[in-house]
């Protein structure tokens, strides 16, 4: 009755190893080490990106993390178009982080996070095709005795033109499995594309239709029992004691077992079973200090930073203080921005299996090296005895990123030796437990000349850092935070977007004790919030018209320039709207990308109701590899972004989260969607990201249409706690 | 020990009556198309039919589903053929990383049961699932086309 995941025989790591990874030494490209080595799924591998069946089958394999992002087509399409194969005969499958050491890392990195599946790894995975197409050319040309320069290919199938000869790639995989692979393959030009650049289907959308899809939650192993945790409620606690006799007679009660210093679990024959027992078990924590911390607390120690004389300074240009001192009009405005969780649709989990020789992992990670690298700390055993089999994920947004619940399962089931444990997190868990997009208040000082130009402006963030948590050793030399400044760097791919002749823009860091983490777009949802809808208060102040006022800054910005006038002549920017309709727009750049967001409301109510009616979304990424998906993406931000702007806080009471399900952290519905109109426009030469950059437009733009609505310029969120309702 | 009628077969399941149908579906009968993601009838990731009505399975009793026809999203196609509907999501690229579709699938096979022409109102009241990744400009197009179908 059971479905049960067919457990990977480790023989290919074991394998790889024993051949001695010597294979691969001094093989540093990708695409470059020779291991002839068969697919999980049969077959020779050409490179390690293409293995080749008989039947024509391609298994393109695949570093990087499917969260529903797309990667996994756009990536197996970079592979496929280099590789000149029959797309309709491409699958793909992940090969495991274990074997990718095993391998000197010949897949690269695993990391899936900041918009960078496709941009930071298109190169080499495109190597990774042709270098194939050049073996299997070779490999035809070898069978027939001709020169390699008289045959071609094209659709799986190699030609050679001068007799007519014609054979499959499925045919001589096995022959150019054992050539040396090429030093070094020239790419297509992208406008040659026939693939890539398309808009085709998913690889993985039927099993996403009929429930044959399996996501982390879905593991069944052999004998595997399943279990609930509950960590301290607040974050830094302890377990102080629990009562195992109180629910060890419960009905499928296995085990209760403290997990570590902060968490406690109960192993059960069910996972039903185990969260009933656990709901049951008196726990007694150690809260320690931080009971005391409040949401009120939090935001006094964070406005305080508004006003502090030590700051790090990202951005500066001539001398803002003098300017605005000197300036016809001041204008100043004070934002904050929540704490909120991910709230991935599938609640963290991880399945494991703990022997005292080997520790294997079932989960669905963003970084896939990083839970092996965890589940390598937390066995306490030889990477080589370790592996992380990833799974589909329900969701990641930045969430997945972070493998605390790896660490977590492989300490639980490490107490349990030889008997695979799956460990759920309760929604509230989850909740209860996430890594927060990060809080922060934002003074804004703007200074106008008597024309209305703006001639200096202040920008000073105060509050969390990311990194100083969660990867503390990107932190700046002098203590710094670079991802803060998203959306506000002088240069780079996250380079603010106007030429402001006196400017500064700095942070005073004031980090809590509620971990941050990334969030789909990280800062510069609130970054663009910020700048974006102060642009328009300018804008209002200087009499001028928006779209107009932030043209004039913009000349030296033309990328930024070209997205933003493209939703504004979309949206109607200029001509009447429909009665009672009111816009706003803004844009940013991030994550490599240039994006500009125009929306189009109504208000009801006394503005405590806004139906967002359209919003159009631009985006230039350089390349579009899947224009299809990359319509998705932003559509799909904008539902992440709106249901943040409007209902979504984390906050903070007694050193712990309050909100713990959707019934207090709602999420969009379909009735509360607009029309989404994506204008993708890669203007070639970059590479820029997809799955997050537009995300931070939707907000200022509909903020900003809000005010022209009302007159109301609202500067903390989210709209719930002012009792405007997206209807 | 209780007996459940599931896509037409009957199971016979060691549960206690109190157990969420959700949680006897993917543990007992081990059907885990249909997803856990809130417990508390927010989210509809766990919806399936029963008796035809379109139901949150995580507060639904097993208790209460005895004897009843259920319907989870493996039961959807008959035999090799999909459904109308899965077949306008594949049409239409639906799902993003899909944890959500299964419940938004079997939402809308309830709708089209009940409303063979639905308008946008009439989808906007009958959906009610939550999906993260926001997938809902498709889901509406789908669920428009499988009308036609």
């Amino acid at each position: 009755m059971k479905k049960t995941i067919e457990m990977k025989r480790r023989t290919f790591l074991v394998g790889a190893a024993a051949a001695g990874g010597g294979l691969a030494l001094g093989l540093d490209l990708p695409f470059g080490a020779k291991v002839a080595q068969a697919s999980a799924q049969g077959g020779p591998e050409v490179t390690a990106w293409v293995v080749i069946k008989p039947d024509d089958t391609v298994v393109i394999r695949i570093a990087r993390s499917e969260m529903g992002q797309g990667t996994l087509t756009g990536l197996a399409q970079l592979v496929a178009e280099e590789l000149e194969c029959d797309w309709s005969k491409v699958t793909t499958e992940y090969p495991t982080p274990g074997q990718s050491v095993a391998r000197k890392r010949v897949w690269g990195d695993f990391s899936t996070g900041g918009s960078r599946g496709i941009r930071e790894s298109h190169e080499y995975v495109r190597k990774g095709g042709a270098a194939a197409r050049t073996m299997l050319i070779q490999a035809a040309a070898g069978e027939w005795k001709v020169p390699v320069s008289e045959c071609s290919a094209a659709n799986s199938v190699i030609t050679h033109a001068p007799s007519g000869r014609k054979t499959s790639y499925g045919k001589v995989a096995e022959a150019a499995a054992k050539l040396q692979p090429p030093a070094d393959v020239p790419l297509k030009d992208p406008k040659d594309w026939k693939i890539a650049g398309k808009g085709v289907k998913r690889l993985d959308t039927v099993e996403k239709t009929n429930g044959k899809m399996i996501y982390g939650m879905d593991v069944v192993l052999p004998g595997m029992l399943n279990a609930a945790v509950k960590d301290c409620p607040v974050f830094g606690g302890k377990v102080k004691s629990f009562d195992a006799a109180k629910v060890s007679g419960m009905k499928g009660v296995k085990k209760v077992v403290k997990v570590d210093d902060s968490s406690v679990a109960v192993v059960a024959d069910t996972w039903w079973h185990a969260k009933t027992a656990l709901d049951a078990l008196p726990i007694v924590w150690d809260e320690g200090p931080n009971a005391k911390v409040s949401s009120a607390t939090i935001a006094d120690y964070l406005k305080e930073g508004l006003d502090a004389e030590k700051a790090f300074v990202a951005n500066k240009t001539g001398d803002s203080k003098a300017a605005i001192a000197g300036a016809a009009k001041k204008v100043e405005a004070v934002y904050a921005y929540p704490f909120q969780n991910h709230a991935c649709m599938e609640p963290m989990n991880a399945t494991v299996l703990y022997t005292a020789d080997k520790c294997e992992v079932w989960t669905g990670t963003q970084n896939g090296e990083g839970a092996f690298a965890a589940a390598v700390q937390a066995s306490e055993l030889p990477a080589a005895k370790v592996d992380v089999h990833k799974i589909m994920l329900g969701g990641g947004f930045g969430r997945r990123g972070r493998s605390d619940y790896v660490i977590q399962a492989v300490k639980l089931a490490k107490q349990m030796p030889g008997t695979p444990i799956k460990m759920i997190w309760s929604r509230e868990e989850d909740m209860l437990h996430g890594t927060y997009h990060p809080i922060t208040q934002a003074r804004m000082v703007g200074g106008l000349d008597d024309k209305g130009n703006l001639v200096g402006l202040h920008m000073r963030i105060s509050g969390q850092s990311i990194l100083a948590s969660a990867l503390p050793s990107r932190m700046g030399p002098d203590g710094r935070d670079p991802v803060t400044f998203q959306g506000l760097n002088p240069a780079g791919e996250f380079a603010f977007g106007y030429a402001i002749p006196n400017l500064t823009i700095d942070h005073a860091m004031r980090n809590t004790h509620v971990p941050p983490g990334f969030w789909r777009g990280v800062n510069v949802n609130q970054n663009c919030i910020y700048v974006e809808c102060f642009m328009d208060e300018l804008a209002l102040a200087a009499g001028q018209d928006a779209l107009a006022f932030r043209q004039k800054l913009m000349a030296k910005h033309p990328k930024n320039l070209a997205v933003l006038n493209a939703v504004a002549e979309k949206i109607g920017w200029g001509k009447p709207a429909p009665a009672g309709v009111h816009r706003g727009l803004a844009h940013f750049m991030a994550f490599g990308s240039y994006v500009a967001g125009a929306a189009e409301i109504s208000v009801a109510k006394d503005g405590k109701e806004v139906k967002v009616h359209r919003i159009v979304g631009a985006t230039d990424c350089g390349h579009a590899v899947n224009p299809a998906q990359i319509d998705r993406q932003v559509a799909g931000s904008f539902v992440y972004g709106l249901s943040a702007l409007f209902m979504q806080e984390c906050t903070v009471k007694d050193g712990r989260i309050v909100e713990q399900n959707f019934d207090t952290y709602d999420s969009m519905r379909i009735a509360q969607m607009p029309k989404v109109e994506s204008i993708i426009m890669p203007s070639g030469g970059f590479w820029g990201g997809v799955g997050e950059p537009t995300i931070c437009v939707a907000a200022p733009a509909v903020l900003n249409a809000y005010a022209a609505a009302t007159g109301k310029r609202i500067r903390s969120f989210p709209l719930k706690n002012h009792g405007i309702a997206l209807v | 020990m209780v007996e459940l009628k599931v896509n037409g077969r009957a199971y016979q399941v060691d549960v206690e009556p109190e157990t969420p149908l959700l949680w006897a579906l993917r543990e007992n009968v081990g059907l885990t198309g249909t997803k856990y993601g809130c417990g508390v009838a927010q989210c509809g990731a766990c919806t399936v039919h029963v008796d035809g009505q379109p139901v949150r399975s995580c507060s639904l009793q097993v208790g209460d589903a005895v004897g009843k026809q259920i319907t989870t999203i493996e039961g959807l196609a008959a035999g090799a053929t999909m459904h109308k509907v899965q077949k306008a999501w594949i049409e239409h690229d639906v799902p993003q990383c899909g944890f959500c579709q299964s419940g938004m699938i079997m939402a809308a096979v309830a709708l089209l049961k009940e409303k063979p022409k639905p308008t946008d109102a009439d989808i906007d009241a009958a959906i009610t699932n939550i999906c993260r990744c926001g997938t809902f400009q498709q889901v509406r197009a789908a669920i428009h086309d499988a009308a036609k179908a």
